[in-house]
């Protein structure tokens, strides 16, 4: 038996969630070490576990990261007022860790009460990355900026924020210096610009700095001067009259910016400005130009510099042409992104085809993640694909109309997909899409055992797709399904399957509100969660498929605060989706253990 | 004078007149999605595709015979492609300038060369383009928009081909009631009501085409009848 010293130094170097879950499971010893010194906790899904619980078993934690809704509800496949309310849980680690420094939440409701809670609560705290995160206003903002005195890090990723006023900003104090990282982008209001300069000036540690769409370019050169040793720059509305003067001042401040590693931004982009930051280019990792609409010359030009990137973020105008640049001069690159300029369109007038992504695959030997919008592709490409890279880890694919064929053999993409999970045995993520019969699926369980993430749409044929995928793959934690014809049988059969992954979804697809309400009365440790938004719901028959299925394990038993279109299957004696109204959610008083109802702060209401 | 059609929005298939009801009943919600579905060709129950898999893991398992309950029609494109909305919001922007460097470039080459507008219609999810030099009426383009978007109409524009806009009252009912209306972007980047201008001016100035609830355009109809009469 090691002195608990010796163990707890040996557990300071297990850094991954994963490694330390293992070691807490070794001996009670050695689980009641782990929970003591461990100081970051991340919780992959918001309702499977109860605050209270994690806080008696980590006393002593730093850092909290929680994610709420599913990932469709990225696609807005999860209707508003769903859930993800990270009240209950600020509440709770307001009150059990005083020292907290980080929180980190993707997909949830943030209220600016809860922001007003972060701010006062936590004397310390240094870490606020919201991802994906609604509910909250600017004013929230003003909160945090006016209290955290050690604030280091406020990174607002692709939220959406109520703009009261761009005067947030202004809260900072001037004795605020601990800035390392702010990430506004995503952020529509203007703010004032000699606040931003003087907060700027005053940040000597000011690594990251993502500006929003609001700051003009004329600006631009002030800022990169006054930061010199910024490392990732996010410009705002790239695009002014084309003005000499204006030009070389920001061209000479990105010369000066010998630190600069990751750009992006580039909004309403004007091509003259463009080779402003050609200087920078060769020292560039990171190039996230996927708001610049401008052709494949433009892009071009700017990519063939980029000897160093490792990561590109791009819209189809840089076309096969563009890429195949790409193959030929970014041979670090580990990760390529393209997005379609226009998604919703029938005709295609962009020469984005299959071959830039083979070329790239080709060319570009590091080359691990992929998400890549196309119109076409065919059985071959993939296959070369994944024999160019047997290396890849997450692969995701949308053509962008569904169930397409092989445009040159017109057989499903079965062979393909199939391809892929054979030769890259490293494959963790995969998202696919064109035509595909319930034979890729046999081929994803056959092959695909280090898959952690699978997402499926308008694909298969019958349950035994949906059988081969959750009976074969090993490792899959997250399985999201979309408008596929897979019902009752499979997931009834791989029930005990769904306990060890962390969720899954099936929307459009055919199981019965029968058959979700026979899993989620056997299986004590699943919440199945029916998201039906009809009208005439209650009075639908057992078995008539669901809308959309949400299921999950959970050790904390069903949640309460759910709106009036999901129910949780299994559990109640009457079983049906109550009334509209305002429900409330349950809160437990720790001390007494009784309830204590209070309104779930919504971000907007009922 | 004014008439415009009953422009009641029908949900159903085309040619089939106003299924909206029939859909309400199965879904319980609105079954545009029927109509998409047709547009895009997807077949939920034709994809019959070779799946020789003899080796039946399933316990009783008979194939999805293409249950008669189908699953609910909504949602089917929705979310698709997965694109996330700040993003879709940011590129139709972009989309809408590039738009006007082709229709500029156009009418500045020749009369012959085509005028490409994309349209759009309120609750579609997609939108479609059209060939203004192919038409020669405000008639002809109602005709091909009735076609692209099923069961909507623009009704007769009278002899000239223009919505009376001195009609103030009758203007304002239809602006007041839930029909759609056609509307346009014009060169200043002005929305204006389709209709308002001869037709050979509105397709040199018209930039991009929106078919929105008359509820919507009611803010156009002052700014068109004050244009017009700079222009009269």
């Amino acid at each position: 038996m090691f002195p608990e010293e010796v163990l707890e130094h040996v557990f300071s170097f297990l850094n991954s969630h994963t490694d330390r879950n293992t070691a807490s499971l070794v001996c009670k010893s050695w689980y009641e070490m782990e929970r003591w010194c461990r100081k970051r906790v991340f919780i992959g899904n918001c309702y499977a576990v109860n605050p209270r619980v994690v806080i008696r078993r980590f006393p002593e934690v730093k850092s909290v990261e929680l994610k709420g809704k599913p990932h469709f509800a990225d696609f807005n496949l999860v209707p508003e007022g769903w859930g993800g309310y990270v009240y209950p849980w600020i509440v709770e680690i307001a009150r059990a860790y005083p020292w907290l420094e980080e929180i980190r939440l993707k997909r949830m409701v943030v209220t600016d009460e809860c922001l007003e809670i972060v701010a006062k609560s936590f004397r310390n705290f240094r870490v606020l990355v919201l991802e994906s995160c609604e509910g909250f206003s600017t004013d929230g903002l003003a909160a945090v900026a006016a209290n955290c005195r050690n604030l280091r890090v406020l990174d607002l990723r692709e939220c959406e924020v109520e703009e009261l006023s761009g005067h947030w900003l202004s809260h900072f104090p001037d004795s605020f210096t601990s800035l390392e990282s702010l990430n506004m982008a995503c952020l529509g209001s203007e703010v004032s610009f000699s606040a931003l300069e003087r907060l700027v000036a005053r940040s000597p540690n000011l690594k990251t700095l993502r500006l929003n769409r609001t700051v003009p370019i004329e600006k631009l050169s002030t800022l990169l001067q006054r930061a010199p040793q910024l490392v990732d720059f996010g410009t705002g509305a790239y695009s002014a009259e084309i003005r000499q003067d204006v030009y070389s001042r920001l061209a000479d401040a990105f010369s000066r910016s010998k630190n600069l590693k990751s750009l992006s931004g580039f909004w309403d982009v004007t091509p003259a400005y463009l080779p402003a930051i050609y200087s920078v280019c060769s020292q560039l990792t990171s190039l996230n130009l996927s708001y610049a609409a401008t052709r494949s010359p433009d892009l071009t030009k700017i990519v063939s510099q980029c000897y160093n990137l490792q990561r590109l973020v791009v819209l189809d105008y840089i076309e096969d042409t563009g890429l195949n640049t790409v193959s030929m001069s970014c041979k670090d690159l580990r990760e390529l992104v393209v997005f379609p300029s226009d998604p919703f369109v029938g005709e295609v007038d962009v020469l984005l085809t299959e071959q830039g992504l083979v070329s790239v695959s080709q060319g570009c030997s590091k080359l691990q993640s992929v998400l890549y919008f196309c119109h076409q592709m065919s059985n071959s490409a993939l296959i070369s694909i994944s024999k160019n890279r047997p290396n890849l880890t997450c692969f995701r694919l949308c053509i962008i109309e569904p169930r397409v064929p092989d445009y040159v053999t017109h057989e499903p993409l079965d062979v393909g997909f199939g391809s892929i999970v054979e030769n890259c045995k490293q494959l963790t993520r995969l998202s696919m899409s064109g035509l595909l019969t319930d034979r890729v699926f046999e081929y994803i369980g056959t092959h695909a055992k280090n898959l952690d993430m699978l997402s499926i749409a308008f694909a298969g044929d019958s349950d035994l797709g949906l059988h081969h995928v959750l009976s074969g793959c090993d490792s899959l934690r997250k399985l999201e399904i979309r408008d596929c014809p897979f019902g009752d049988k499979a997931l009834l059969a791989n029930a005990s399957k769904l306990e060890k992954m962390r969720s899954l979804w099936m929307s459009s697809c055919l199981v019965s509100f029968g058959a979700c309400k026979l899993l989620g009365q056997k299986m004590p440790g699943l919440n199945v969660e029916v998201i039906d938004e009809r009208e005439n719901v209650n009075s639908l028959p057992e078995y008539v498929p669901v809308e959309k299925v949400y299921i999950y394990r959970t050790v904390s038993g069903q949640r309460f605060d759910t709106p009036d279109f999901v129910r949780i299957m299994g559990k109640d004696k009457d079983d049906l989706f109550s009334d509209k109204g305002l429900k409330v959610a349950v809160l437990f008083c720790s001390n007494f253990g009784t309830f204590r109802p209070c309104c779930c702060t919504r971000s907007r209401s009922l | 004078m004014m008439h415009l059609k009953e422009t009641e929005l029908c949900l159903g298939l085309p040619g089939g007149g106003c299924e909206a009801d029939t859909a309400l009943k199965v879904t319980g919600k609105r079954g545009y999605s029927q109509t998409v579905d047709l547009m895009l060709n997807l077949q939920t129950n034709d994809q019959s595709s070779s799946t020789d898999l003899n080796d039946n893991k399933l316990q009783n398992s008979t194939k999805n015979n293409k249950d008669p309950i189908k699953p609910p029609a909504k949602a089917q494109v929705v979310g698709w492609p997965p694109v996330r909305n700040y993003r879709k919001n940011v590129m139709a922007q972009k989309s809408n300038n590039e738009e006007t460097e082709k229709v500029v470039a156009a009418t500045a080459g020749g009369g012959s060369v085509a005028a490409f507008v994309k349209v759009s219609m309120d609750g579609a999810p997609y939108l479609r383009k059209v060939d203004l030099k192919l038409y020669e009426s405000y008639q002809q383009l109602s005709d091909a928009l009735a076609k692209m978007f099923s069961s909507f109409t623009m009704g007769d524009y009278g002899s000239q081909g223009m919505i009376d806009f001195m009609n103030e009252s009758k203007l304002m009912d239809l602006l007041n009631s839930s029909e759609y209306v056609p509307s346009y972007e014009d060169k200043d980047g002005d929305w204006m009501l389709v209709g308002d201008v001869p037709w050979q001016m509105f397709v040199e100035s018209c930039k991009r085409l929106r078919i929105m609830k008359g509820s919507d355009a009611i803010g156009l109809a002052p700014r068109a009848m004050a244009k017009c009469k700079n222009r009269c």
